[in-house]
């Protein structure tokens, strides 16, 4: 035992044990959310059963089967759950959780016991629709109208197809007409309505002028009405035009539902299809998830809008961080004076590092959006007051915000470089002739580049996956336009965004829908975490890439 | 003792250097000849790589350092105000005892210098690394690998890499600071079959632990001891008859 000691195996296992508890933590966490976040895609069978209710009634029921529990028969009692004479008091029962949806005839998520449920049966024309509201749709297709021809039994369902696909172009058109086009029309009349106060509020300007003035805007303003009035009617067509067909299904309880086809998103029938369908199926919704946009409070469809809002925050972040960050510390360990004034600096520099980011949060709000985004708001858009332009929470704040968050790594990394380049390369260049800033320049510098980018690598990875502060300075639940689109700037800064981070917060606990949200808070949560990977992973490769031009041989 | 028959590149007069409270060079007394190995020797600490510093004002990066006396290159006190130091060390190059190529290719390192003062032709500059690649013997090695990292060489060919990055700038004078001492030998005789070319071109003065270098590649020789400069004369005479006890002592190895 001594000799074990002595021999230092405890340390050896010690160590070996911190690593392997360190990595079962990690793995266990990237596959607990990689398994619950992925699985939420995949195309379950959908179940038929029926089952004693509360009140003794026969039920039928059919939905995607979640997960199932083991309760104890008393608390199954309890919750109205009517046992068979002959069941033990103190056995133990299963329930499964059924995701039934119809959400706009009754619960979507119940839990049902399985002590009085009939055999469960995967029938085969049974089909999910995915709608544009109220979640989905489990039934039976009874019947489609397409104008006056209606469709039963087996042609129903190639119909619903052609109908679906046929809808979803035309409300493709109408989100298109109604985001760009109609959209820039509202964005000029805006701009024409910000002239005209312009104009009011310059004293210079003569009545005459004025009146001149008020006529020609007038007349633009006729002709964006008129253009306007045309889009309306084309949208009228179009939606005219999807409300053609409709569908007839019969729920699972016999009860018979009409709807329009345009108030559905995409139909399959699971129960049919094979492996490969259903793999097909996974990867369209995956990708739909990715691509799409949030419907139903962001409980369902994509998260689009807060990827590209993620990604857009933390590029301008490193856009400003790195340049501060870099020649703050070029200037601490190069120029500045090393003294007791510098320690101080330095010792608060780093304790930057050490605010709770929350804070930061605060300070951003109180200080840029209010101060520095109301000054800008007097200074240039005087005319929109008192709506604010640049004077609320938005993109440029919340990208402000995390850059003095990280700016105290990215220093620390590139003093830490630059203390790190040895003092005879310094003197090589210095005997050359070389001032002091041409030896920073074009020496010093580039070989420090590796630590800077090392800098920027640790910011990115804290800044995109901060939450708390961005809530204060322009993260949204919910953003109607991206940051970067086609209309002149291109680049809004000051808009506010939707963040991946927040969204989960959102989805999570904001939501009225616990159950359908819980899936969804896994799979925001796998592409947050694989979004700051490939981050990092693009910052890593730079950062190799500029280490094998700068390889020095002590390194 | 001053130089009969040679022309005076430099000329060190009563030069004193602190180093905060303690002294390092006293009263130091020295003539150079143009285009001629001067070498200096002496024990670790004698102050004989603080005396070379001094010719290009290396010392100047030392904060607590403070300089007395002064320095005649061609007739002018580089201590004097108003020097340009950039300007001086143009004219007077260093290479050191580690090789420290800059992380850049071969030819940037080269070009470094020139490109510092504006030179951006093309022709030219391929000229003048040519040319100094050429001078520090080592353009059949590299002339096809130019664009290749400087690191990549090794340790002889990197000191005869920043040896030509010295001469690529057109010095009147080398300071060599134990330029051979982290090398093997053949990269050592490399190094000093150059010292003798070079010397045509340029004024040389050399800091070296090893008394067979000293003796091998100088024209003068000057003994250093604890910040005095104690002997100093032709190098066949410091070898054979030395004047001074300590000289006598160092150079037959009964002491440093």
């Amino acid at each position: 035992m001594k000799n074990w000691i002595k021999s230092g195996s405890p340390w050896i296992w010690l160590n070996g044990g911190a690593v392997a508890i360190c990595m079962i933590m990690v793995v266990g966490l990237i596959g607990l959310i990689a398994v619950r976040g992925l699985a939420h895609f995949w195309p379950a069978d959908i179940v038929e059963f029926t089952v004693t209710n509360e009140r003794g009634e026969e039920q039928i029921v059919m939905g995607e089967a979640v997960r199932s529990q083991i309760i104890p028969a008393a608390v199954a009692e309890d919750s109205g759950v009517i046992l068979p004479e002959d069941f033990a008091e103190d056995g133990i029962i299963t329930r499964h959780l059924i995701k039934q949806g119809n959400r706009d005839f009754g619960r979507d998520f119940a839990w049902y016991p399985d002590v009085t449920m009939s055999e469960w049966r995967t029938p085969q024309n049974a089909i999910m629709l995915e709608r544009r509201e109220w979640g989905d749709f489990f039934g039976f297709p009874v019947e489609m109208r397409v104008d006056d021809e209606v469709f039963r039994d087996e042609e129903v369902w190639p119909a619903l197809q052609a109908s679906v696909e046929r809808t979803g172009v035309l409300f493709d058109d109408l989100r298109r007409i109604e985001r760009f086009e109609v959209g820039r029309i509202n964005q000029q009349i805006e701009g024409l309505r910000l002239e005209q106060r312009r104009l009011a509020l310059d004293d210079t300007i003569s009545e005459a002028e004025m009146a001149e003035h008020v006529t020609r805007l007038e007349i633009e303003r006729g002709i964006l009405d008129a253009e306007y009035e045309v889009l309306r009617l084309e949208m009228e067509e179009l939606r005219a035009a999807s409300r053609r067909d409709t569908l007839v299904a019969r729920m699972a309880n016999g009860q018979e539902v009409t709807m329009s086809v345009s108030t559905i998103v995409r139909a399959t029938q699971p129960n049919t299809m094979g492996m490969f369908a259903k793999l097909g199926e996974y990867v369209y919704r995956f990708w739909h998830f990715l691509t799409g946009e949030p419907r139903e409070a962001n409980t369902e469809g994509g998260i689009f809008p807060a990827i590209f809002g993620t990604v857009t925050m933390v590029l301008i972040m490193s856009i400003i961080v790195s340049p501060f960050g870099v020649l703050a510390a070029i200037y601490l360990r190069e120029y500045a004076k090393q003294g007791p004034l510098l320690k101080i600096i330095r010792v608060s520099v780093y304790n930057l590092a050490g605010v709770p980011s929350i804070v930061f949060g605060v300070f951003g709000l109180g200080f840029f959006v209010y101060i520095v985004g109301g000054s800008l708001d007097e200074l240039f858009y005087p005319e929109a007051l008192p709506s604010p332009t640049f004077g609320r929470p938005g993109l440029i704040w919340a990208s402000l915000t995390l850059a003095l968050l990280t700016l105290p790594v990215v220093i620390v990394s590139t003093e830490e470089g630059l203390a790190r380049i040895p003092s005879t390369v310094r003197q090589g260049s210095l005997a050359l002739g070389a001032t002091k800033s041409e030896t920073l320049w074009k020496v010093v510098v580039p070989l420090a580049t590796p630590a800077m980018m090392t800098g920027v690598i640790l910011a990115i990875a804290r800044a995109a996956g901060e939450v708390a502060p961005l809530m204060l300075v322009g993260v949204v639940k919910l953003a109607p336009t991206l940051p970067i689109d086609g209309t002149f700037p291109f680049v809004h800064l000051e808009r506010s965004i939707m963040h991946l981070g927040f969204h989960i917060f959102d989805v999570g606990f904001q939501s009225p829908n616990v159950e359908a949200a819980r899936p969804l808070v896994y799979a925001t949560a796998l592409t947050l975490v694989v979004l700051i990977v490939a981050l990092n992973m693009t910052a890593i490769s730079v950062r190799n890439r500029l280490r094998e031009r700068y390889r020095s041989e002590s390194d | 003792m001053s130089l009969k028959n040679e022309k005076i590149k430099i000329a060190v007069n009563d030069l004193n250097l602190f180093y905060g409270k303690d002294q390092a060079l006293k009263g130091v007394n020295l003539e150079v000849a143009e285009n001629k190995v001067t070498a200096f020797i002496g024990p670790s600490g004698c102050g004989k790589s603080t005396l070379l510093r001094c010719f290009n004002r290396m010392n100047d990066l030392v904060d607590i350092c403070r300089i007395e006396g002064e320095i005649m290159l061609d007739g002018e006190n580089i201590y004097q105000k108003g020097i340009d130091v950039a300007e001086l060390r143009r004219s007077v190059g260093m290479v050191f005892q580690k090789p420290n190529p800059f992380p850049k290719s071969i030819y940037e390192n080269v070009a470094y210098g020139l490109r510092l003062q504006g030179v951006k032709s093309k022709r030219i500059l391929d000229e003048a690394v040519e040319e100094a690649l050429q001078g520090a013997a080592l353009w059949d090695e590299v002339k096809d690998r130019l664009d290749v990292n400087a690191f990549g060489l090794s340790g002889g060919q990197q000191q005869r890499l920043v040896i030509a990055r010295a001469i690529a700038i057109q010095p009147d004078v080398l300071l060599l600071d134990e330029p051979a001492s982290a090398l093997d030998p053949i990269s050592t005789l490399k190094i000093e079959e150059l010292i003798h070319q070079l010397k045509e071109r340029f004024t040389i003065l050399i800091v070296t632990h090893n008394m067979q270098q000293a003796a091998r590649v100088s024209d003068y020789t000057a003994f250093m001891y604890m910040g005095d400069m104690v002997e100093f004369g032709k190098t066949n005479d410091i070898f054979t008859n030395p004047t001074k006890k300590q000289t006598e002592d160092y150079i037959t190895g009964r002491y440093g």
